[in-house]
């Protein structure tokens, strides 16, 4: 069923992780995706595999829904690897068909596979540990410069922190409509690609009807609550950078460059 | 006296294609006081809505006024202390909580307002717990009961720190139990805080348990009063096809064969002792 | 009177394997004879919109059986879709299925995939807007168009266009006002007395369910509580109470005033009964005439 997609996800809690102002989070998590594709030997990958692995056990999530997270993209991962596995250059250790096998090739799977691991277990660990109005938040302060280009940031960040609500009840919702429209005879998984894509229809305008309607109630509901734009607000959760944050960015500073070393020192495994 | 609504005629059409103009409220006076609680019962169309929406400034009248703590709601300068003093709480309880997190949702209100973080904070706890909703603080909204995402959206108006509530229908899409639920905080908000509620409803089990009813029908008041002022008038009632109580309902016809009967009682106790005493 | 539907063992859980396994349904056993208008009461979460949704194979039960005239629906699982249309579900709120341009393709629907063209497909569709008492004229508009009671109807004879054996109804007057409610429910009694079929009523209204109901059907935490004639499940009040469900209002006053000894009938279901009941008793006495 289609509300059983966890990712993106969030589990209130009290780890190191979650106590972290989000904006850390956020230009870490950057900064590490950056740092994981400028990784060309095996100790760079350590270091990144090592940093991952530690910020998931300061997480305090339980290790099942990382991998569950995990799971969505396992044939994307599958798939890669394998390439890489048969496509690397150089002299050919097996060879069948049309499959040639490397030291290259080994190295390059190897290399893809830990690095999207990587990506997707910090990002679940990002959506785990910050809730999405904390997610906002962060992108609302950090985007603050561009207020004096009249880009409106505020309006952007609510329409996001809005978004982000409605999507579990949305999905809710279009199941809802699936199972209503199947109990009327409606053949969704049969028949070719235009009969498949025709078939959305009595899905989706449903669903965009409902959505509309939301949409308006929400706006009233807002107004009632004395929402009149992002000016003169104020927020319970004020953002504030602690010692906590400080070290972050010296372990953070240290990351990179120790990464940046093995790449200029050490010979590239790829 | 809180709420003042005098002479109200309020219509959702303008004056197009020729067609006479129907007014959803046409010509509602009545006054709301402090602490009060008082439902308003009517068939969809009947104007209930529209009128909860003036209370608070989200619609104003086409003639009439409606004054709120001595506040035209016409005067744009006061649209938000009137909000601020009326809180409204829609049907759908899905459609009013905005935040991912419910103690983040409560947040809303007061930080609009421009409220201090830290007094923002106490807020929500204390409204949180004056609905019963503390221990669920830190959950996801979507993962909570009809009658639970109910009480979250009560808590986030009550967090603003209003003197009176406004619900539209704020039971018709939950189920028994939500019912009481939401039911059982209103009261508690009544008695022990002292806020005016207004309870816009179609169900007459909830109206009963009011201090006074009010009931519409095409745009009017038909009746009002107390409980047993209203909906003794069984006759009333159901020629305007609304729900009676089944008590008031068979005291009703036995008194009408005569039976000697004469307060029309609402409640199982109630009921069942009078015909007791006609019984014996 | 034959058996429509007949359910064996019946089980369904949530989340197998995973630690949010829950137990929707556990084992439950029961059977449904033609005809019969069957209310279905429980609070949220007691199973019993699972178990209505395996009745016409929305949901494939983990363990047991749902015989349809005998017949295991999944016998077949790539006919299933077949059995939706022999058991109409009408959900909880249908109004929001409703997409088409006009009110009128929206019945035809369900009754086209059925297969039905043509006259005969006019025919279902004009059937069952008078069943649900659409106005012809109202078939050409847009079901956006329509008011909330409206829109309900339509919807509901979307389910009905396509002729079921047994037809379900999830809530059909949640969230309707009085006058609302009396109409579809007397369209509903209407349609059941007509059509002689089976019909599936899930409500919270026991007031709805003690005028209508020839049986009803109890489920509290997953299982069957009971099953039995209106009249004998309502006399259980103290039982119905204990799992979170109430009796009306009427049959409770009368069981009341039973308690202190007075020679009444222990199940009074609706006001006309106890009406008639406490007018004829007060006759005897002479205290009315």
């Amino acid at each position: 069923m289609v509300r059983d997609v966890a990712f993106g996800q969030y589990f209130p809690g009290n780890s190191l992780m979650h106590r972290l102002d989000p904006r850390t989070k956020l230009i870490g998590f950057v900064a590490l995706i950056a740092v994981i594709f400028c990784t060309f030997n095996y100790p760079a990958l350590a270091i990144v595999v090592g940093v991952t692995a530690f910020l998931l056990l300061s997480s305090g999530i339980p290790f099942k829904f990382y991998l569950k997270s995990l799971k969505v993209i396992l044939i994307v991962v599958l798939i890669t690897s394998l390439l890489n596995l048969f496509y690397g250059s150089g002299e050919p250790i097996w060879q069948w068909w049309i499959l040639k096998l490397t030291w290259n090739g080994i190295h390059r799977a190897i290399f893809v596979t830990v690095r999207i691991v990587c990506l997707i277990l910090l990002s679940s660990c990002l959506t785990f540990t910050t809730s999405p109005t904390e997610l906002t938040d962060a992108i609302e302060r950090l985007m603050k410069p561009l207020n004096k280009i009249h880009f409106p940031v505020h309006e952007i960040a609510m329409m996001m922190s809005l978004a982000l609500r409605f999507v579990p009840t949305l999905l809710e919702e279009t199941d809802k409509i699936m199972q209503a429209q199947k109990a009327r005879g409606a053949d969704l998984d049969s028949g070719n690609f235009i009969r498949r894509a025709k078939a959305l229809v009595p899905i989706l305008i449903p669903l965009f009807v409902s959505a509309f309607r939301r949409a308006y109630d929400i706006a009233t509901a807002m107004e009632c609550r004395c929402y009149r734009g992002g000016t003169g607000r104020t927020r319970m959760k004020t953002l504030r950078m602690s010692g906590r944050d400080a070290a972050c960015f010296v372990a953070l500073a240290l990351i990179i460059c120790g990464v940046v070393l093995c790449d200029i020192f050490l010979k590239a495994a790829i | 006296m809180f709420i003042k609504v005098e002479n109200v005629c309020f219509s959702y059409d303008s004056v197009d294609e020729g067609l006479p103009v129907k007014n959803a409220v046409d010509g509602v006076s009545l006054t709301i006081g402090k602490g009060e609680f008082v439902a308003v019962i009517g068939h969809n169309g009947c104007g209930k809505s529209t009128l909860a929406k003036h209370l608070n400034a989200m619609l104003l009248p086409d003639s009439g006024k409606v004054y709120v703590d001595g506040d035209d709601t016409s005067d744009e300068n006061k649209t938000w202390d009137i909000r601020e003093k009326v809180g409204l709480v829609l049907q759908n309880p899905d459609n009013q909580l905005v935040a991912s997190i419910v103690e983040e949702d409560v947040a809303f209100g007061p930080e609009n307002l421009g409220v201090d973080p830290k007094e923002i904070r106490e807020r929500v706890d204390r409204a949180l717990k004056a609905v019963g909703m503390y221990e669920y603080r830190t959950h996801a909204p979507h993962k909570l009961s009809g009658g639970q995402k109910q009480r979250v959206a009560i808590a986030g108006v009550l967090a603003i720190q209003p003197q009176c509530i406004v619900l539209d229908e704020p039971t018709a899409m939950l189920d028994p139990n939500g019912r009481d639920e939401v039911m059982d905080t209103l009261h508690k908000l009544n008695r022990e805080l002292g806020i005016t509620v207004v309870l816009i409803t179609h169900y007459m089990e909830e109206a009963v348990t009011a201090d006074r009813v009010i009931v519409m029908d095409g745009g009017k008041i038909l009746t009002g009063g107390t409980p047993p002022e209203v909906f003794s008038q069984v006759e009333l009632l159901k020629k305007h096809r609304l729900d009676v109580p089944q008590a008031a309902e068979l005291a009703f016809r036995l008194k009408g064969c005569g039976a000697d009967i004469t307060t029309i009682p609402l409640g199982v106790e109630e009921c069942a002792a009078m015909l007791r005493e006609v019984l014996r | 009177m034959s058996t429509v539907l007949e359910l064996k063992n019946l089980s369904f859980v949530y989340g197998a394997g995973t630690p949010f396994e829950k137990k929707a349904v556990d084992d439950v056993s029961l059977s449904i004879e033609q005809g019969e208008l069957i209310g279905i009461i429980g609070h949220t979460g007691s199973g019993k919109s699972t178990l209505v949704q395996m009745l016409n194979g929305l949901i494939k039960p983990a363990q047991g059986q749902v015989l349809l005239d005998g017949r295991d629906i999944w016998e077949q699982p790539k006919k299933i879709r077949d059995i939706r249309f022999r058991v109409g579900m009408v959900f909880q709120y249908p109004e929001y299925q409703l997409f088409e341009e006009t009110v009128y393709k929206d019945i035809a629907f369900g009754a086209a995939n059925k297969g039905l063209t043509g006259d005969e497909l006019d025919q279902a569709v004009r059937r069952a807007a008078d069943f649900t008492g659409l106005r012809p004229e109202l078939l050409e508009k847009s079901p956006f168009d329509l008011s909330g009671g409206e829109k309900r109807r339509a919807a509901i004879a979307g389910v009905i266009a396509m002729d079921p054996e047994v037809l379900i109804l999830d809530e059909p007057t949640a969230g309707l006002d009085p006058m609302g409610r009396e109409l579809l429910l007397s369209q509903i009694i209407n349609y059941h007395k007509e059509k002689g079929n089976t019909v599936l009523l899930v409500s919270h209204s026991m007031e709805d369910i003690a005028r209508v109901a020839d049986r009803v059907l109890v489920m509290n935490r997953s299982r069957l509580f009971m099953l039995d004639r209106t009249r004998e499940v309502f006399a259980h009040g103290d039982e119905l109470e204990k799992i979170g469900l109430r009796v009306p209002q009427v049959t409770k006053i009368m069981q009341a005033l039973r308690a202190q000894g007075i020679d009444l009938p222990d199940s009074v279901l609706t006001v006309d009964e106890a009406f008639d009941t406490l007018s004829s008793l007060l006759k005897r006495e002479g205290k009315i005439w």
